[in-house]
């Protein structure tokens, strides 16, 4: 079931069994058959942790998603909320409990996630249904194991909130995270980091390490770095359109919680003699993650790259199958019986990539695609971005959908180092006239966090940049790739390269550079516990073998 | 080693020993007569209570606590009531039940803690006799009361007092009782003449112990075992009756040939003991009682009081302190005369060894030959446990340690932390320690105990030696004992605040997991806020020290500490706080000092308190804040009117705030507004809220094109986005004959070929072609090929030489229809000169 998490050089199945295990603990403190009424923001990280039937077996027999009103009924003993720590979320779990049936009552928990908060609490009493609750408890879920190689906090929001309303509270989750993810896998020895929240988080994370100490169990260290990173420095990439496979695929669908929700027609089943009667209406949900070997081959491939793969793939599974001729003998044919399953799956998953591979070429062979990566191309490499680019005036005049018209405007401004104020204003004023007045409050924001601002003094700095850090490279190869540069076709991310320099030859060579990136850089050590020292250094000696 | 037994005495099939445990170290006048005495179990401390029964008020009784070998450890005049009882508690704290049924708790060291009444039924009628008692639930105390009630509170730290049923036919004080713990359960066993009686919450049970001699008339003394399991009842007729405590089962019952009341009389038991025995204490006389008929008598010299403990009972008189327990096996085993055990012939071997004789080896092969020889080492170890003598122990261990060099693979565990243990009880035995604690009792009441027995005796050295030896993790060893030892030390009022928080801050550095809180909070409860303050500074825990900060109301403190901590659920609970402590205006100062309070406090406004938000920004002079606050104010309303007032308010706050574009766009939004309605209300045509762009759509589809052209004007719209615009609309519209109008009113800004495009995108060829020779050159090819034409972009194509348009052409050919414009386009691309 989470097979996924064993694959990468880490067992992150023992952070996703500790988040399992708690979750059971809390579910078993409130005996007796339960209901559960979900933030329904939390249903797709918990997916990642656990599935219903975790649920089932620890007596959830109803689910329910938090609204006003009256809970619907339910014949069970307990009511738990799952919830975030929101005030508008308290004012509903008190107009719930409230409304309650006083002659049946039910007992009420709540479990935040991820934090209890003292805020919340004092509402629930303002609004006098503290007492009503027989568990108040939270459960910590900060860094969720979303893939064999990739933590991630699920929380969508936490650029607005850092950069736009100065909230850091997922910064504090974030080295709270990271404090659980070293009590299970031993201190991290070395820091690095840039920016101001990456800074801020760190310092947390010291903190917090003294408050801790000498609760910790001696474990050898499994990480030897880590890199904390401002989004802020890097505000180049996530603009960008992606074009790994993957990426694709969150460009045109989205990927939520490690999931997509596809267009049904493609994934008709074919039976013959139906001819296609009913089609299904509802979007087809896909989990991806490496899990499934074909996905795992594919997913960071450059998109260009990926007919080949499935096409040898194709070849492969067809010619498994046709062993089949080849088995004569009934041990053979049993061996080959044996395996039937495994291919079939194979075969199911070459079938549903292969779908998705040709909706996503419909839309990258469009001209507009081509046009639109271009003038992304062009920003990148500092061609023209110092005045109004017509192809963005074209794709305001033709209304194009709002979200990229400001991917490309922040792009051009960040490449520029600013936009000239009359390049600036005329935007802003086109995008107003076009798209309503009322995003003059949304352009403001970007203005506030930095994606779009007005030219300073200052020379553009960005071709330093790019140059220093290679962040361009012409002859991008997107079918056996040597360079990171593939998965955008000749754009080298920022943040990576960073991570580059930083494991060779060191950041000190890059000085410049980082001046004029956001925020400070530092770094930190962490003591690694007395007598696990040796037994470091006596791993790494061994992991260099003899010589 | 003849010595060993030398104090064993046989009953039965088993030995009791007597072992002397201190002489005790206090000048007692006379002796323990006429004194209240309470001591308590596992080595605990003993009180006494001089003269308690005088009644007047001149004299003042001392109350005294001693440790275990009698030394000092409090002494102060009693000036409450008639005490009636004393006792101690699980964690060392003395209760003195007075008369009135008042408690009084005191700490080992004879400060006052606390007191609390066990009832006014209990108060009114007057205590009239009192037992303490253990339970799994902590310490209790059960009352018998002048009106022959008994009242209980099984718990004294959560006190919930439970008064009995009545006794049925009871006319004076009951012979004896005493209290069992059964099925979860505080019971009280009553003897009354020669009935018993069981006392739960709700019932009175008579009951009978199974086989309980004909000849007795009444029960004058009964006793329950440590572990509450067993009772022994002692008759008038002098039998002894012994079973278990729910009176099922009968174990023996052994004449004593005593009738007369005895002083006291208490289990003699150990876990796994082969025998059920108790100890009956006369004046002048202990006596042992087993199975057997016989007894052990020990002559007393002197007033003397027992306590059971786990595994036997201490004998306190005003001189010596001893123990009478029944010798564990592994003992008897080893040292019995002529015993042939493994561990005895281990023990012989070594001896001879240690002589250098060669019976050594004789001994060991023997044990050998029967493969006993780790069975022998086992043997010692466990008999060195118990034993109470150093040289006794180091013999057993040497013994031991020598046997296990025959022996491979013998693990060492067991012997390794015996060495340990003993080490440390060795230490805490001693006589100016005091605690004379057995190994039984001590894996029974568990090293963390016994570290916070250290505590309170304010051992803390000891105490951390003791963890330091055993290695006991940091945060529940050291750190603990350190942190009771600041809690102390901070009481301490002689010392200024710098001496102590530096002493503090000196002694616990480095130590792990330290709650700096919990001592500062025990700081200002002894009224030194500013030494709390001082070691609040120490505690990295920020969440520890923002709520004791608010409570000495250092709330700039609290706030700056809670930003620290970078929690921000603590932040915002201060900044709450003091948005009901401080005026307003005190408050917002205050924030304005914390910029990351004052933007959680902000984003707590913007979801609660939208007009504080204005407030806030009012007094920062924010005046594009301001401006963005109207805004977002003006889609709330539903009317023009006010929506046109707060966007009229909005363009004023960006003027002020020299937001010139901001101003400007938004006066635009408000004529556009005006524009709408006036057209809304001419045309009947939804318009309020579209943007320019939309409103103009929608003035040209229904064509109102001179208002749309105005608009065009007033709002200096680009060319270009004026003709896309007008062209989809028109194309929208399908009014082609305005459309082409359109297209010659003036040179399109836009070129033509988006006119191709746009009406091919309608599905119309025909007006499509029309503009295909207006379109620019370099755009003819891309043209021709919209509508269709691969003729005509080939020419265009051939005509400009160009090398990848010709191929763009080419790739549009079918190469069988178009087989001579295929062969023509070759031949153009042929002589184009390549660069």
């Amino acid at each position: 079931m989470a097979s996924h998490l064993f694959c990468g050089r880490v067992n992150l199945n023992i952070l996703r069994e500790a988040a399992r295990k708690d979750l059971r603990e809390f579910l078993d403190k409130c005996s007796g058959s339960k209901a559960i009424v979900w933030d329904e923001y939390l249903t797709g990280p918990f997916g990642l942790i656990a599935q219903y039937s975790l649920l089932k077996e620890h007596e959830v027999e109803k689910m329910f998603t938090l609204k006003g009103g009256r809970i619907p009924s339910a014949a069970v003993k307990n009511i738990v909320f799952f919830v975030r720590p929101r005030l508008e979320l308290m004012d509903i779990i008190a107009e719930n409990v409230a409304s309650e049936d006083k002659l049946k009552p039910r007992e009420f928990h709540i479990l935040f996630v991820p934090r209890r908060s003292l805020l919340c609490e004092q509402r629930l009493k303002e609004k006098g249904v503290l007492n009503s609750f027989t568990n108040i408890d939270e459960y910590i879920l900060d860094l969720i194991p979303y893939d064999g190689d990739l933590l991630s906090m699920e929380s969508e929001s936490s650029f607005r909130e850092c950069y736009l309303e100065n909230d850091q509270t997922s910064l504090y989750h974030a080295a709270k995270g990271l404090m659980t993810l070293q009590a299970l896998y031993g201190t991290i020895p070395q820091i690095f980091g840039k920016g101001e929240c990456a800074r801020h988080v760190a310092n947390m994370m010291l903190r917090m390490k003294r408050e801790f100490a000498g609760s910790h169990t001696q474990i050898l260290p499994v990480f030897d770095t880590l890199l904390l990173l401002d989004r802020n420095v890097d505000l180049l990439t996530p603009l960008a359109t992606q074009l790994t496979y993957e990426g694709l695929i969150d460009e045109i669908y989205g990927i939520t919680n490690g999931y997509v929700k596809l267009p049904p027609e493609k994934f008709a089943q074919k039976k013959q003699g139906e001819g296609g009667k009913d089609l299904p209406t509802e979007p087809k949900k896909l989990q991806l993650n490496s899990a499934e070997e074909l996905y795992a081959e594919i997913r960071d491939k450059n998109f260009n790259a990926v007919g080949a793969a499935l096409s040898k793939k194709a070849k492969i599974i067809s010619a498994a199958f046709e062993e089949r001729h080849n088995a004569k003998t009934v041990g053979e044919i049993k061996q080959f019986v044996s395996q039937l399953p495994h291919m079939q799956a194979a075969r199911g998953s070459l079938a549903n990539h292969t779908s998705i591979a040709e909706l996503i070429k419909d839309i990258t062979i469009s001209e507009d695609f081509f046009d639109s990566l271009t003038v992304e191309q062009e920003f990148m490499t500092g061609v023209d971005t110092d005045k109004v680019s017509t192809y963005i005036e074209d794709c305001i005049a033709q209304k194009d959908p709002l979200i990229k018209i400001l991917r490309l405007v922040c792009m051009q401004s960040v490449c520029n180092n600013g936009l000239k104020q009359k390049v600036l204003d005329y935007y802003k004023k086109e995008i107003l006239q076009t798209y309503g007045y009322k995003h003059i409050l949304t352009l403001k924001n970007l203005e506030k966090v930095g994606l779009l601002k007005p030219q300073s003094t200052m020379r553009n700095n960005y071709p330093t940049i790019r140059k220093t850090l290679k962040l361009w490279m012409e002859d991008a190869n997107e079918q056996n790739p040597n360079d990171i540069s593939y998965v955008y076709s000749g754009y080298a991310p920022l943040s990576v390269r960073l991570t580059q320099v930083l494991a060779r030859p060191g950041w000190r060579s890059i000085e410049e550079v980082l001046k004029i990136l956001p925020g400070p850089h530092f770094e930190e050590r962490q003591q690694v516990p007395t007598g696990l020292h040796k037994k470091l250094l006596r791993c790494c000696r061994s992991r260099r073998g003899p010589l | 080693m003849a010595f060993v037994t030398a104090n064993w005495n046989p009953l039965g099939e088993s030995f009791y020993r007597k072992i002397e445990l201190y002489e005790m170290g206090w000048n007692l006048k006379d002796g323990l007569r006429d004194c209240l005495v309470a001591a308590a179990p596992y080595g605990g401390p003993i009180a006494l209570l001089k003269a308690h029964n005088r009644r007047s008020p001149s004299a003042r009784p001392q109350l005294e606590i001693f440790s275990s070998s009698g030394l000092p450890l409090a002494s102060f005049p009693w000036k409450s009531g008639m005490v009636k009882q004393l006792g101690w508690t699980v964690s060392d704290d003395l209760l003195c039940v007075q008369e009135d049924g008042t408690v009084l708790v005191y700490d080992l060291l004879g400060g006052f803690k606390r007191h609390f009444s066990m009832g006014n039924e209990v108060s009114q009628s007057q205590v009239l006799e009192t037992k303490i008692f253990h339970s799994p639930y902590g310490t209790g105390v059960a009352i018998l009361t002048g009106a022959l009630r008994f009242t209980l509170a099984t718990n004294i730290d959560d006190i919930k007092l439970r008064r009995l049923p009545e006794v049925p036919g009871l006319q004076g004080a009951p012979s004896c009782w005493a209290v069992l713990t059964q099925d979860r359960q505080s019971k009280v066993l009553v003897a009354s003449g020669p009935h018993l009686f069981i006392l739960d919450n709700t019932a009175c049970t008579p009951v009978t112990p199974p086989g309980l001699s004909p000849q007795a008339s009444s029960i004058v003394h009964m006793c329950v075992s440590f572990s509450y399991k067993y009772l022994a009842l002692l008759t008038d007729s002098g039998h002894v009756w012994m079973g278990t405590s729910n009176l099922k089962e009968k174990l023996s019952e052994v004449d004593t040939k005593i009738k007369g009341s005895p002083k006291q009389m208490a289990w003699c038991r150990r876990p796994k003991s082969q025998q059920p025995s108790a100890v009956v204490m006369w004046d002048g006389l202990l006596l042992v009682v087993g199975e057997c008929k016989e007894t052990i008598q020990y002559h007393l010299e002197d007033d003397s009081i027992l306590v059971p403990e786990l595994d036997g009972v201490r004998i306190i008189s005003g001189t010596h302190h001893e123990l009478l327990q029944e010798v564990p096996g592994a003992c008897e085993e080893i040292f019995k005369i002529a015993s042939m055990a493994p561990g005895a012939l281990l023990l012989e071997a070594h001896k001879e060894y240690e002589k250098e004789s060669q019976k050594a080896d004789e001994y060991l092969r023997e044990i050998k030959e029967q493969s006993l020889l780790s069975e022998a080492v086992r043997q010692c170890v466990e008999a060195a446990g118990h034993e109470h003598e150093p040289e006794t122990q180091k013999t057993l261990l040497r013994a031991a340690s020598f046997g296990k060099c025959f022996l491979s693979n013998f693990p060492p565990e067991q012997f390794v932390s015996m060495c340990k243990d003993l080490r440390v009880l060795n230490a805490v035995r001693d006589y100016t320690v005091g605690i004379p604690l057995s190994h039984t009792q001590f894996k029974q009441m568990t090293l963390q105990v016994l570290i916070d027995r250290l505590v309170y005796r304010k051992l803390y050295l000891l105490a951390i030696e003791v963890c330091r030896y055993l290695k006991t993790p940091e945060y529940q060893g050291v750190s603990r004992v350190l942190k009771h030892w600041a809690c102390y030390k901070v009481q301490q009022k002689e010392e200024s605040d710098e001496v102590i928080a530096k002493a503090v801050s000196v002694k616990l550095a480095d130590a792990a997991g330290i709650s700096y809180s919990e001592i500062a909070t025990k700081a200002y409860e002894s009224g030194r806020t500013e030494l709390a303050i001082k070691l609040l500074e120490f505690e990295p825990r920020s969440g520890e020290q923002v709520p004791l900060l608010l409570k000495m109301k250092k709330s700039p403190l609290a706030l700056s500490k809670a930003i620290e901590s970078g929690d921000t659920d603590l932040v915002y609970t201060v900044v709450m706080y003091l948005k009901n402590e401080l005026n307003r205006g005190d408050f917002f100062m205050m924030l304005r000092n914390q910029p990351v309070a004052l933007s959680l406090y902000k984003q707590f406004c913007k979801h609660q308190e939208q007009e504080t938000l204005k407030d806030l920004f009012n007094q920062d002079d924010d005046h594009e804040e301001l401006g963005n606050f109207y805004v977002k104010a003006s889609y709330k309303e539903q009317r023009l009117e006010a929506r046109i007032a707060h966007l009229q308010s909005a363009v004023d706050e960006y003027y002020k705030a020299k937001n010139e574009f901001s101003a400007k766009t938004t006066e635009d939004e408000m004529r556009l507004l005006r524009f709408q309605r006036k057209l809304e209300e001419e045309k009947d045509e939804q318009l309020v809220g579209f943007s320019l762009q939309d409103t103009m759509t929608t003035l040209l589809s229904v064509g109102l094109h001179k208002h749309a052209e105005q608009l065009y004007k007033d709002f200096r719209m680009p060319d270009k986005r004026f003709w896309w615009l007008k062209l989809k609309a028109l194309a929208e519209k399908e009014d082609w004959e305005e459309l082409e109008k359109f297209s010659k009113s003036k040179k399109s800004p836009i070129g033509y070929l988006p006119f191709v495009e746009v009406c091919i995108k309608h599905h119309n060829k025909c007006e499509a072609r029309k503009y295909v020779a207006k379109v620019s050159p370099e755009q003819k090819v891309k043209a021709h090929l919209a509508v269709g034409d691969v003729e005509g972009a080939a020419e265009a194509a051939i005509e400009r030489r160009n090398e990848s348009e010709i191929s763009t052409v080419l790739s549009r050919c079918s190469a069988t229809t178009d087989h001579l414009l295929v062969e023509r386009l070759n031949r153009a691309k042929a002589t184009v000169p390549k660069k």
